[in-house]
């Protein structure tokens, strides 16, 4: 026990009388409206944002079944076009972003560090709907008439050449953008103000650290984003020359910007998953991390150099050859920590009594996924290497090796380790263990032929391909169903759990950490007494698990 | 197998083996990595498992030279990986000096291409094997790229600015050419062939295309029709010997008279006001096409090296000298006129 003196404050009631929690605390429905509960406000990301990962999948496979053929199949450039705009706009602002920080990070940070909740109630629940109003605006320029500028809004392109829904996704973008800087700002200070008594920074569990990075990139980067945005709507719809060189602007200062916020944004995508992977590996090998600190710093190093390495989006679109070497190598230099990271989550696993439960398949598979991500990341950074495999599907592999092998099966991993404290319920371990290896296998045949397309050379965002390139689009494609599959396994059983799911106890994994210390799900006070902590983090070595052998 | 199944392009320029024997090296090196984690994982997972209840881990926490060690490892292998791009890089930047200029033009959604000697092409490009050459490239409307994967080169193509990238192909041959910057509804047809011929056989092409017009009449009517010797080589600085000559301006530093430096001088001329020189030339920002300014900044070069002047070239441009307002024809760029001679195979 990490609370050494945290005693429930009453027996074990009778099975009939079920005590209040913060999901049956109060019912209605504007009882969850109008909630300042961080737990709740974490149920209505996770509702919304499931809803953002439906639409942008559905895209994601309406592009895929384009792509089987080289003619184009069934849709038209202009369908197509609209089609991996809107799923790129839609996965990276309205699910990827928020993803971990604003739903685990949401319901964890407080109950990590004991607090009752986050520092700002308020502001964490006006920042959800800034994301959703953000997030409707996105879906009203989809249904009137689209946007096909990609997610990346290149100008002069965006700006003064396209007629479709920019400025309402722009702006939409823009809002949503404010629900992450007042999260980032909300974390930061609840981290700094709300420990427990004993909860230094360094019995913080990893995931915190994690979240803390990420929270700093959400509130410097952010801004840089609206107000690029700003320009980008100044530019279309009042002609101020900005970008575009016929008004006298100059197309690649918005790459600049672009990517001054976009590339930390990777971060703000994968660091967070980046924590969960700690919290579940040292939970079912029953192992202290190997090397907290290393692991700490290095989430706190990818923040920064992350703001270090943006231009080696532009290698090939003009920049000095100074800037390219400079921008190169600080590329480089971010794999440094993340190599850390890898490493040191492996040899966590060394003397570990290990149960491979379904989280931890997920665990592990981040890891052999993100090391595939980050290493071809690398290749990318390599700058003669980058002028051939840049803008064609070599990168579109890598950063989904990043986002969907690296943030999104995080994702899930975590949503399958917290399930128990924050329904109350446990899912079926037969159904997770065997829609792990699917989503592992299909996602591996959807992107890694992508690998072997790009350095082919096909480009990215392309409708119509020569036939040479089909084979690999084919495969692709049908990694792409068996994929789709092992996603709609746990949205079935997760949902099966929540009424039929036996019910979890308190802390079914016998894992370490405040949040276990309290019942399942927790009392919308979090904890009947201030907890205080007396021990290091994942102190596993001393608890005898209660969990039979795998 | 390889066939139906291939796993690299087309190897037809000077630089794709070096390209490719990079992406060998880190590939190698990433496959030994993925292993090393993969069998780690795996091989703890299984010698590890937990075999009962009663299992109590040690209590092992870090371990300081294992981890120096990995970050050193990190350190020197992606910081070798760096040196190995950068090396590849500055030769990708660098066109040999011997290059011969080929210009490009992009719009939405076609490759214009104007070769040095009067050429025209769209969407295709004919080049000899063996002759470097370097696109000098420019955009009518948003950015392009001009992408040829089996040469290994990519470079965007921006409005209002020049890019170039260059390469000496080694195989004949036809090949993919790309646009890979997204441009809007019909990117994906912005696509056209490098078709890479035997010296013979590319003068049997340019004969094939019958007499050419010479190769500076665009140039020329642009100059005559906007009245540019109405002040050049009257009130304004002379073009003659200009080119690659080196120039003084008004803020006192000097300048070589390169392309890009008449570009600009055409696009932006109170950028860089010739010493002694008052500042009165309009931009032409707005009246030229990007064909018209490679086709105007061709004959000024031309009028450079005329060898009808009478006075040398002149490094400040202060001493106006009479221009005449037809080159002579021997001005012209190398190996024009020697096409009309060869004989088709």
């Amino acid at each position: 026990m990490t609370t050494a003196d945290y005693i429930p404050d009453v027996a074990p009631l009778p099975a009939a009388i079920v005590p209040t929690n913060y999901l049956t605390d109060k019912e209605s429905l504007l009882s969850w409206l109008l909630t300042t509960d961080h737990k709740r406000i974490c149920i209505l990301y996770t509702f919304s944002i499931t809803a953002f990962f439906v639409f942008g999948s559905a895209m994601a496979f309406m592009v895929r079944l384009a792509l089987l053929t080289p003619g184009g199949g069934w849709v038209t450039a202009e369908t197509y076009n609209r089609l991996f705009t809107m799923h790129g706009v839609i996965m990276v602002w309205f699910f990827l972003i928020p993803s971990i920080p604003a739903t685990l990070g949401n319901f964890l940070v407080p109950l990590m560090i004991g607090a009752r909740d986050v520092a700002f109630p308020k502001l964490n629940l006006l920042s959800w709907y800034l994301f959703l109003v953000g997030g409707v605006m996105a879906l009203i320029a989809m249904v009137s008439g689209g946007v096909d500028t990609g997610w990346t809004f290149y100008t002069p392109l965006s700006t003064t050449f396209l007629n479709s829904a920019v400025l309402i996704t722009v702006i939409g973008i823009f809002i949503a953008g404010f629900g992450t800087i007042l999260t980032g700002i909300n974390f930061i200070v609840t981290m700094h103000t709300m420990r427990c008594p004993g909860m230094t920074w360094f019995r913080m569990p990893l995931f915190l650290w994690a979240i803390y990075a990420t929270s700093v990139i959400q509130v410097l980067a952010t801004p840089v984003l609206a107000m690029t945005l700003i320009l980008v709507g100044v530019e279309r719809v009042w002609h101020v020359g900005i970008f575009d060189p016929a008004l006298g602007g100059d197309p690649v200062l918005f790459q600049h910007f672009f990517w001054f916020y976009s590339h930390p944004a990777v971060y703000i995508m994968v660091l967070p998953g980046l924590g969960v992977i700690p919290e579940i590996i040292c939970c079912f090998a029953r192992k202290r991390p190997f090397g907290y600190k290393a692991i700490a710093f290095a989430s706190m190093a990818i923040a920064f150099l992350g703001f270090c390495v943006w231009a080696h989006h532009m290698f090939v679109a003009g920049i000095s050859i100074y800037a390219g070497l400079a921008f190169s190598w600080l590329s480089m230099m971010v794999a440094v920590p993340s190599a850390i990271k890898v490493f040191s989550y492996t040899a966590t696993l060394y003397k570990g009594s290990i149960q491979m439960t379904a989280p931890m398949l997920y665990a592990l598979a981040f890891i052999g996924l993100f090391v595939i991500g980050g290493l071809t990341g690398v290749m990318l950074a390599t700058l003669g290497l980058d002028v051939h495999i840049h803008d064609t599907y070599f990168v579109v592999a890598h950063f989904h090796y990043i986002m969907v092998g690296g943030a999104l099966t995080a994702y899930l991993g975590g949503i399958h380790y917290w399930w128990p404290k924050i329904t109350g319920r446990l899912y079926s371990e037969f159904f997770a263990k065997l829609s792990a290896p699917i989503i592992f296998i299909g996602y591996n045949l959807t992107f890694f032929p992508q690998f072997v397309l790009g350095y082919l050379g096909m480009p990215r965002r392309y409708h119509i391909y020569p036939p040479d390139f089909q084979v690999y689009n084919v495969l692709s494609s049908a990694g792409a169903t068996i994929l789709g599959i092992g996603y709609l396994i746990p949205f079935c059983y997760l949902i099966w759990s929540l009424k039929y799911g036996p019910r979890a106890g308190d802390n079914p994994w016998d894992a370490t950490g405040l949040e276990w210390q309290t019942p399942s799900p927790p009392p919308t006070h979090n904890f009947k007494k201030t907890p205080i902590v007396t021990e290091e983090p994942y102190a596993y070595y001393n608890r005898k698990s209660p969990i039979g052998p795998a | 197998m390889a066939q139906l199944l291939p796993f690299s392009p087309p190897n037809a320029s000077s630089v794709a083996d070096t390209v490719d024997r990079v992406f060998a090296i880190e590939l190698s090196a990433s496959i030994f990595v993925v292993m090393l984690v993969a069998g780690l994982i795996i091989g703890f997972s299984i010698k590890y498992r937990r075999r009962s209840a009663e299992d109590s881990p040690p209590r092992l926490g870090s371990h300081s030279g294992l981890e120096a060690g990995w970050i050193l490892a990190t350190f020197i292998l992606f910081t070798s990986f760096f040196l190995l791009g950068a090396g590849l890089y500055v030769r990708l930047k660098k066109p040999p000096e011997s290059a011969e200029k080929v210009y490009v033009v992009g719009k939405q959604w076609m490759w214009k291409i104007q070769h040095a000697d009067g050429v025209k092409e769209i969407n295709q490009l004919h080049v000899p094997v063996g002759r470097p050459i370097e696109l000098v490239m420019t955009s009518e409307d948003v950015i392009h790229d001009f992408f040829v994967p089996a040469f290994r080169i990519k470079q965007d193509v921006i409005p209002g600015t020049y890019t170039s990238e260059w390469f000496t192909a080694t195989q004949p041959g036809v090949y993919h050419l790309f646009c890979s910057q997204y441009c809007g509804t019909d990117h994906a047809t912005m696509v056209g062939q490098v078709i890479v011929l035997t010296p013979a056989d590319y003068q049997a092409w340019l004969a094939g295309l019958g007499t050419a017009a010479d190769p500076l009449e665009d140039g020329r009517r642009v100059f005559k029709s906007y009245g540019c010797m109405s002040c050049h080589g009257q009130t304004g600085p002379t073009l003659a010997g200009l080119y690659m000559s080196r120039v003084k301006l008004t803020d006192g530093s000097t300048v070589v008279a390169d392309d890009d430096y008449l570009r600009r001088s055409i696009l932006d001329p109170n950028s860089q006001i010739v010493a002694g020189y008052r500042p009165l030339m309009p931009s032409f920002r707005e009246q030229l096409t990007p064909e018209q300014l490679n086709a105007v900044v061709e004959y000024v070069k031309a009028l450079s090296t005329a060898k009808t002047q009478t006075t040398q070239p002149s490094d400040d441009g202060s001493l106006p000298h009479v221009l005449p307002d037809v080159p002579p024809t021997q001005s012209r760029p190398q190996a024009s006129p020697s096409r009309i001679e060869v004989e088709p195979r």
